[in-house]
């Protein structure tokens, strides 16, 4: 942590009742999603309904933290002010191994060596005492 | 039921793309375009029964009753359509729907982007307000992808243009000779923004690159502006005065998503099932259209657009482009208007230019850029990151 961590302005979750338990285990260090009780397919994001059918249900599970970069693109410019005096930011989506993808930011990454089919791990980056955002790096060889 | 033939634009009007406004506000310039296109149509205010607006931010809630209030309005019909970019195209076919089934008879549909100077003292202001969808909400979008930078629209077509590289491969430059066509275009066009600056494939090629893989050159400029069109029943415009309507033969939509993280596919978009249901209600094939005007926010939209819509197999889009000549003088004219791209993206009202141009076309009053032969135009609305879709299909005969 640095000392700007204090005064960070990049736009922040705001988690709710329905979200704040990816949140709080965000902040543990795991990777937690909903899945399908009927039938163990996952989704992603945390939601109050089942999006698989009016009979099914959705159960919270921890999952790998595995996955792959499904596409990403860098973003030369700042995408919003509040990356101004940053370099280039890789915006990927993940397809997570147990199948749903998040959007996120791939770290420790130049972006010349991105590549789609990447294996990334899930990285947990406290960016404020609250908020832990869930990053991905490049996975060890 | 079918819309086929119940329904036809009649009226159109549009301002001038600008880059900035100055002290107007988006209720006087929906009111203003709104006025016009009536007038275009050679109707009297006590002669529409419907409005149909976009959300505005001057007016969060209530924005339909504001505009017919403020018009001066009867209306048997009047709603708000909350589609993006596929707002203008959507409101169509609402109207049409509503016409069709007996609710009202003629519908103005009305959208306008107003864009103030940032001042430079005094407290910052948003440059565009009348673009509600631009604050701040408490979508999941803004809880899970906002914190990452994932804002605006440029990374969502970048990550799909990446996609679509990996997936099917298309060269560079020809996404970039589907931007030069459009240039060319607007150099026909005196009301586009870039009329008189013509660029090359190495003008894309060179211009920055913004977002990887997409360049400067590829993307829209967010210009004021404002358009509107008058749709009224086939009836009323068999006894139209001045020019000839352009009939609503098709229409359809589809929607799957809102974040392009979620979507069912990153290169294959909701496009496809919106054009199906449109062809198939209009009975007419691909082959007879004479002009596309498709929504053309980056030059990867119009790649995906063209597949997904059925005038080329997936995957074959930059060999169409290729062997196709985009020009509204050539063998597949493409957005004469110059598309967003030239013309310029005037928030919403950016979306209905696809609309306004293709009925243009299709009543023959596009002037110097006219398309010969514009008997059958197909239109592309497409909102959010290929999220939201609407297909029209216009004819010169009902």
């Amino acid at each position: 942590m640095t000392q700007a961590d204090s005064a960070y302005i990049k736009p922040l979750p705001e988690p709710g009742p329905v979200t704040q338990l990816f949140w709080d285990a965000a902040r543990e260090g795991r990777l937690c999603i909903q899945r399908s009780k009927n039938t163990g397919k996952y989704v992603f994001y945390p939601r109050a309904v089942s999006p698989f059918g009016p009979n099914d249900e959705l159960e919270w599970a921890d999952v790998s933290g595995r996955g792959t970069v499904y596409s990403y693109t860098v973003a030369r410019r700042p995408t919003a002010p509040q990356w101004a005096n940053e370099g280039p930011l890789i915006i990927a989506i993940v397809e997570l191994e147990e199948g749903p993808r998040m959007t996120a930011n791939i770290l420790g990454c130049a972006p010349e060596d991105v590549a789609i089919g990447m294996a990334v791990t899930a990285s947990f980056e406290a960016v404020t005492p609250e908020v832990t955002l869930v990053q991905f790096r490049p996975a060890a060889e | 039921m079918t819309l086929r033939g119940k329904a036809a634009i009649t009226g159109v009007a549009e301002f001038k793309p600008a880059r900035y406004t100055h002290g107007a506000t988006t209720l006087g310039m929906l009111a203003e375009v709104a006025r016009d296109a009536i007038a275009d149509a050679g109707l009297e205010m006590g002669e529409v029964d419907g409005l149909i607006t976009e959300s505005f931010a001057e007016a969060p809630m209530f924005a339909p009753a504001t505009l017919v209030e403020y018009l001066g309005i009867d209306a048997r019909f009047a709603e708000v359509v909350d589609h993006g970019g596929a707002t203008g195209a959507g409101m169509v076919l609402r109207a049409a729907a509503a016409i069709a089934a007996g609710l009202c008879e003629t519908v103005v549909c009305t959208t306008a982007a107003r864009r103030e100077q940032r001042s430079t003292d005094g407290p910052k202001r948003s440059a565009n307000t009348g673009w509600a969808g631009r604050r701040r909400d408490r979508t999941p979008y803004a809880e899970f992808e906002e914190p990452y930078g994932a804002i605006g629209a440029n990374f969502g077509y970048a990550l799909i243009a990446n996609r679509y590289m990996h997936e099917h491969g298309v060269k560079p430059e020809q996404l970039a000779r589907i931007a030069v066509a459009q240039r060319y275009n607007a150099c026909h066009n005196p009301d586009a923004l870039f009329f008189g600056q013509p660029i090359t494939v190495d003008d894309v090629l060179n211009s920055p690159v913004i977002v990887d893989p997409l360049h400067l050159l590829e993307i829209v400029m967010p210009v004021a502006g404002a358009a509107a069109v008058v749709v009224t029943s086939a009836k009323r415009a068999k006894k139209l005065k001045g020019h000839a309507p352009a009939y609503i033969l098709g229409a359809g939509e589809h929607t799957t998503h809102r974040s392009i993280t979620y979507a069912p596919s990153l290169t294959d978009s909701p496009i496809r099932a919106a054009a199906e249901t449109a062809f198939k209600m209009a009975g007419v094939r691909r082959k007879d259209i004479d002009l596309a005007s498709i929504y053309d926010c980056y030059t990867i939209t119009v790649l995906i657009s063209l597949e997904d819509a059925g005038f080329v197999k997936k995957g074959r889009g930059g060999q169409f482009v290729d062997e196709h000549n985009l020009q509204f003088d050539g063998d597949f004219p493409l957005n004469p208007h110059g598309g967003q791209l030239s013309f310029g993206q005037a928030g919403i009202a950016g979306g209905m230019s696809h609309v306004t141009e293709a009925a243009r076309q299709v009543m023959g009053r596009a002037k110097g850029r006219q398309v010969k032969k514009c008997e059958l135009a197909y239109v592309n609305g497409n909102g959010g990151i290929m999220s939201e879709q609407v297909s029209l299909i216009f004819g010169r005969d009902a």
